[in-house]
């Protein structure tokens, strides 16, 4: 699909009264999109709603099964799905999760739901729209499956910022360092990449980045390719993990969110991002591991020698989990002990919270910095009840995603 | 004239019959008018704001989903003024649709909560429900005749 504007179908109930509705308008806008309201006549409202047989009250959320309905059987024709309702309504958390996997389950749309407060700005949306945009838009670049050429991807998270150096479907050069300053941080990444490769700036047939400082980063380095991480995440994903084919589901634990990823034939489908609260992201771990005085490479190996089911705790929220920690220690709970209930929390947090919004097909894959964490892994195993993936080079997920994907661009250039 | 909530709110038969029967009908034809035609705000297509979250909170607590506590600084303000109220119970979609079934509950709560005369009906299913529920509604607005200046 060209650079046309993608029209995003919205089912949703109360953004207009929650005041949020402008902010749906921006963030869709801002990526090349229009959300729209699928119209349809009160007889095929009647129809559809009886049709999909949940029995709510609210009668916007009848509206919107209606319409996903329509969406489905091709009444109403939309490039891609964003269902969002109000934060804390029972009875629309019902109705998003089951619209969200009738359009995943009959339908190629690819769909984000979403739970907002009246406090919910396009910013919190823009990744969210522009994944939505780039699956709908960018299908054929997206079922690459082969680096080629002398590509790179920078990946400017919110904790660390990784470059990859590709060649002919290999790496051969990397550089990972603790974000600072995003350009300086991407430079010195850069640097090491290059030095590894042994190769130079101008060698490079093409350029991608993502994560959140990749338009900053993206327009100074002059990329082919600058692309939110939910799809670039996916693709670097089950590249690495050889699982291009078939469903397979991302699990990224991030510094500062975490993202659930449905892949189909390397194309997400459904994807949730967020997270409650830092509790339920790396940072806990990292603040666990500066608080046992461990570097936070030695928490996996510490964890797995641990117990985690013999101290309570509760990362649900951080000063909470903090204060569990704080707790286990006074109560002389060992370093190992403590160390696995901490990643135990994390990955409860993730399953409760966020695994939950998507559908799980295995295999399962970790990837990111997170990854390397045994013992979070093993906890992620263990509530999943699966063998989880963690392909080689995890931690470097997005920038090999970005450099797989931007070698699309190399005959281009 | 006594100033008559009627629910669904949304309802231009029930705004009709009140205002028929020379009264004047409290729904949010007028509020969700005011809101699009006001000039300054800028969040279509109600041109509500966050702000009008944060007003719903004298009626709804913050634990409250805020598209709730939106509608209900929309609907709030009607209740408040309302002498009397005419509740359609099970009412189709397309007699006046409420949106939210939580916002429903709150309002036919509040309406009966403030003591003013209520009356509950079903809607009609056929044509003989459907003249006893015109009746219905038309001898409780004649009794609220003289009652209200």
């Amino acid at each position: 699909m060209s650079e046309d504007l993608v029209r995003i179908a919205q089912l949703s109930c109360g953004p207009e009264y929650s005041g949020v509705q402008k902010e749906i308008y921006t963030a869709a806008e801002a990526v090349g999109a229009e959300v729209f309201f699928p119209d349809l006549s009160l007889a095929d409202i009647r129809r559809n709603f009886r049709d999909f047989g949940l029995d709510v009250r609210s009668g916007d959320l009848k509206l919107a099964i209606a319409r996903a309905v329509a969406l489905v059987e091709g009444s109403v024709e939309a490039d891609a799905v964003f269902i969002a309702s109000c934060f804390r309504c029972a009875e629309a958390a019902i109705v998003r999760n089951e619209l969200r996997r009738y359009i995943h389950e009959h339908s190629s749309l690819p769909v984000v739901s979403y739970s907002f407060t009246e406090r919910t700005t396009s910013g919190t949306l823009l990744t969210r729209m522009e994944a939505l945009t780039t699956i709908a838009r960018r299908r054929a670049l997206l079922a690459r499956e082969r680096q080629v050429g002398l590509t790179m991807g920078v990946d400017s998270g919110s904790s660390t910022t990784k470059a990859v150096i590709m060649q002919d479907n290999e790496i051969i050069g990397t550089g990972w360092r603790p974000t600072t300053e995003v350009m300086g941080s991407a430079d010195e990444v850069m640097a090491l990449a290059f030095e590894e490769a042994g190769v130079k700036r101008e060698d490079l047939d093409a350029i991608g980045t993502t994560g959140y400082g990749r338009f900053l980063i993206g327009e100074r380095i002059g990329a082919d390719l600058i692309q939110e991480e939910l799809t670039v995440n996916s693709k670097g994903a089950v590249f690495l993990a050889d699982c291009q084919h078939g469903p397979s589901t991302v699990i990224d634990i991030g510094g500062m969110d975490n993202k659930a990823i449905s892949v189909n034939n390397g194309i997400p489908g459904t994807f949730t991002m967020g997270g409650i609260c830092a509790g339920a992201s790396g940072r806990f771990l990292e603040m666990t591991a500066k608080r046992l005085g461990v570097d936070i490479t030695e928490l996996g190996p510490l964890a797995m020698a641990g117990m985690g089911g013999d101290v309570p705790m509760n990362s649900y929220c951080i000063v909470f989990g903090t204060q569990s920690l704080v707790n286990a220690l006074a109560e002389g709970h060992s370093k190992e002990n403590v160390a696995a209930a901490a990643c135990h929390s994390v990955a409860e947090q993730v399953f409760e919270q966020q695994l939950q919004e998507i559908d799980i097909k295995e295999p399962v894959i970790m990837v990111g910095g997170t990854s390397l964490i045994q013992g979070l892994v093993r906890a992620m195993g263990e509530l999943l009840q699966t063998e989880i993936v963690v392909p080689h080079h995890s931690q470097y997920i997005g920038s090999v995603g970005a450099a797989l994907l931007s070698s699309g661009f190399v005959e281009k250039n | 004239m006594a100033k008559v909530f009627i629910y669904p709110a949304t309802s231009l038969i029930l705004s009709d019959l009140v205002a028929r029967f020379g009264h004047k009908a409290l729904g949010t034809a007028l509020s969700i008018r005011e809101r699009i035609q006001t000039a300054g705000l800028d969040s279509p297509p109600l041109q509500m704001t966050p702000e009008d979250a944060k007003r719903g909170l004298r009626w709804a607590a913050v634990e409250v989903p805020s598209g709730v506590r939106g509608r209900m600084s929309l609907f709030g303000p009607l209740i408040d003024e309302a002498e009397a109220a005419v509740i359609v119970k099970h009412a189709d979609y397309a007699f006046g649709c409420m949106g939210c079934a939580r916002t429903d509950e709150l309002i036919e709560f509040l309406i009966k909560q403030k003591g003013v005369p209520v009356l509950e009906v079903e809607y009609p299913s056929d044509e003989d429900t459907g003249i006893a529920f015109v009746r219905s509604i038309k001898a409780f607005l004649k009794s609220l005749e003289g009652t209200h200046e």
